[in-house]
């Protein structure tokens, strides 16, 4: 069974920029997790006109789940341009859930460096959280079934896939 | 060797024996895999959480100093704990058998076994020994294979020259005895280079060599024409009792490799050597040294890949 959400993620970007605007005060290095996060972070990076580049993480050598799934045979470099000690971090994903893939980020990030603070940004939070992470902003929160599947894909245009329907599709 | 002996089930790399058998998919993947390892050295904080709680014992029956080092590299920075043992000087001199050793090890709860030995065949034997998830790397047996050489070697000829399926290799020396040549032929067909050449006289060249798809040249001169990478073998003096060459100054005349020997490859070859290396014998120092040796990261690359070949080994082991 597919669900339709009929969200625009323009609109949420642009709630996102003004939550974020206040946290320019401390200085944030922005770093997204590959793939949606990334995406994301690129586009607030800009809106916020950020000067520092802003980086970005794959977490396939920290997951939790290696000794069961193995290595992604995709897994792309993480890279971060700037120191982070001392720095106040702005994480960005598309989608929170169970909270292992931030956890995982926050196990990558801290052998890079030291950091001031770490706070988490997504797109969509959904019910189903693991760990004892919450998102600290967040575009909307979502209430999906458990077999329900949502994620985001681009880069060139957004849009949230929902169940394998597009959202804002105007298919009814 | 039966394909299945390094895969498991469900297809994921189980021992790393042989390129032989080994599809190419593979070595595709062990080289990208690779190619993130490399990136971690500007971090603070040099290591991954990856192999946290496995035991990596690295049990050399013969000497090595670089390929253990790396090895033993590459599984810390996976976090993993590990053992060297050299059992020349333990129990195997007491009178233990190999199969022995192994259970004694296996018993400590090791899940992976490093191993070099003088015998061709051993690791693959060990192997064929284990439960499911005790693993095997092969560090090189006898004159048979050494396949984590050949495999940080496709990795420094790709970081360097780019796709295989354009180049043209040579491959210079000691074929006969030489389980990295053999590697390496293998590794060079299944990528798809474009041509390999093996370059030796009569008396270092195995029988129907070509058989493996190679070229061979006993002239220098004539295999190294227009060749983008020169690889060259190691003379293995202590294999060469029985007279393979009339005298190391005429094989150095005949087959060493020299700025003027060189010449006759491409402009920009590269030129690698798995080490260690008899300067004066079968290169020499003005070419080890020079400007287009690629053999220092040749090491480095070593341990990415072995980095790469552990944890494609080591996870997803639940899953079959």
């Amino acid at each position: 069974m597919t669900k339709k959400i009929d969200v625009e993620v323009s609109a949420l970007l642009d709630k996102l920029v003004t939550d974020l605007t206040p946290l320019l005060a401390v200085n944030p290095v922005i770093i997204g997790i590959h793939t949606g996060g990334s995406w994301l972070a690129e586009i607030l990076h800009e809106r916020l006109a950020i000067k520092e580049p802003c980086g970005s993480l794959d977490i396939s050598f920290y997951r939790d789940d290696f000794s069961r799934i193995g290595l992604n045979p995709e897994v792309k470099a993480s890279n971060i341009p700037q120191d982070i000690s001392d720095r106040h971090i702005l994480l960005i994903d598309d989608v929170l859930q169970t909270g292992r893939t931030v956890r995982a980020a926050m196990n990558e990030i801290f052998d890079y460096g030291r950091p001031a603070s770490i706070r988490l940004c997504v797109l969509v939070e959904r019910k189903g959280h693991e760990l004892p992470i919450q998102a600290d902003y967040c575009g909307m929160t979502l209430d999906l079934g458990q077999d329900q599947h949502i994620k985001l894909v681009g880069p060139e245009k957004l849009s949230l896939v929902v169940g394998g329907l597009v959202a804002g599709d105007n298919q009814s | 060797m039966k394909p299945h002996l390094q895969y498991t089930n469900n297809g994921n790399l189980r021992h790393f024996l042989s390129i032989e058998d080994l599809q190419k998919e593979t070595l595709q993947q062990i080289l990208t895999t690779a190619d993130k390892f490399t990136q971690f050295g500007q971090r603070e904080i040099k290591k991954l959480p990856l192999l946290r709680g496995h035991t990596v014992v690295n049990l050399f029956f013969e000497n090595s100093s670089r390929t253990r080092t790396t090895f033993e590299i590459a599984a810390k920075r996976l976090s993993a704990d590990v053992i060297n043992l050299n059992p020349t000087t333990s129990s195997t001199s007491k009178g233990e058998t190999l199969l022995d050793t192994i259970n004694i090890l296996e018993a400590m709860h090791t899940d992976l076994f490093v191993i070099r030995h003088a015998k061709s065949g051993v690791a693959e034997l060990i192997a064929r020994h284990v439960p499911d998830h005790v693993h095997i790397i092969n560090a090189g047996d006898g004159q048979h294979a050494h396949p984590t050489q050949a495999m940080l070697d496709m990795f420094t000829i790709r970081q360097h020259k780019g796709p295989f399926n354009e180049l043209r290799v040579a491959i210079v020396g000691d074929i006969l005895h030489s389980r990295v040549a053999r590697s390496q032929i293998h590794a060079l067909n299944s990528l798809g280079v474009h041509e390999i050449r093996v370059v030796a006289p009569n008396s270092l060249l195995p029988s129907q060599i070509e058989r493996l798809g190679v070229h061979a040249y006993n002239d220098l001169q004539k295999g190294l024409d227009g060749v983008d990478v020169v690889m060259m073998l190691r003379l293995q003096k202590e294999r060469m009792q029985h007279a393979y060459i009339p005298s190391e100054q005429e094989y150095f005349n005949l087959y060493g490799l020299t700025t003027e020997s060189l010449a006759a490859a491409a402009e920009d070859a590269i030129i690698m050597h798995p080490g260690p290396i008899n300067r004066g014998l079968e290169i020499s120092s003005e070419v080890a040294d020079g400007p287009r040796s690629v053999i220092l990261s040749q090491v480095t690359n070593g341990i990415a890949i072995r980095m790469a070949v552990m944890a494609m080994i080591l996870g997803g082991e639940g899953n079959g």
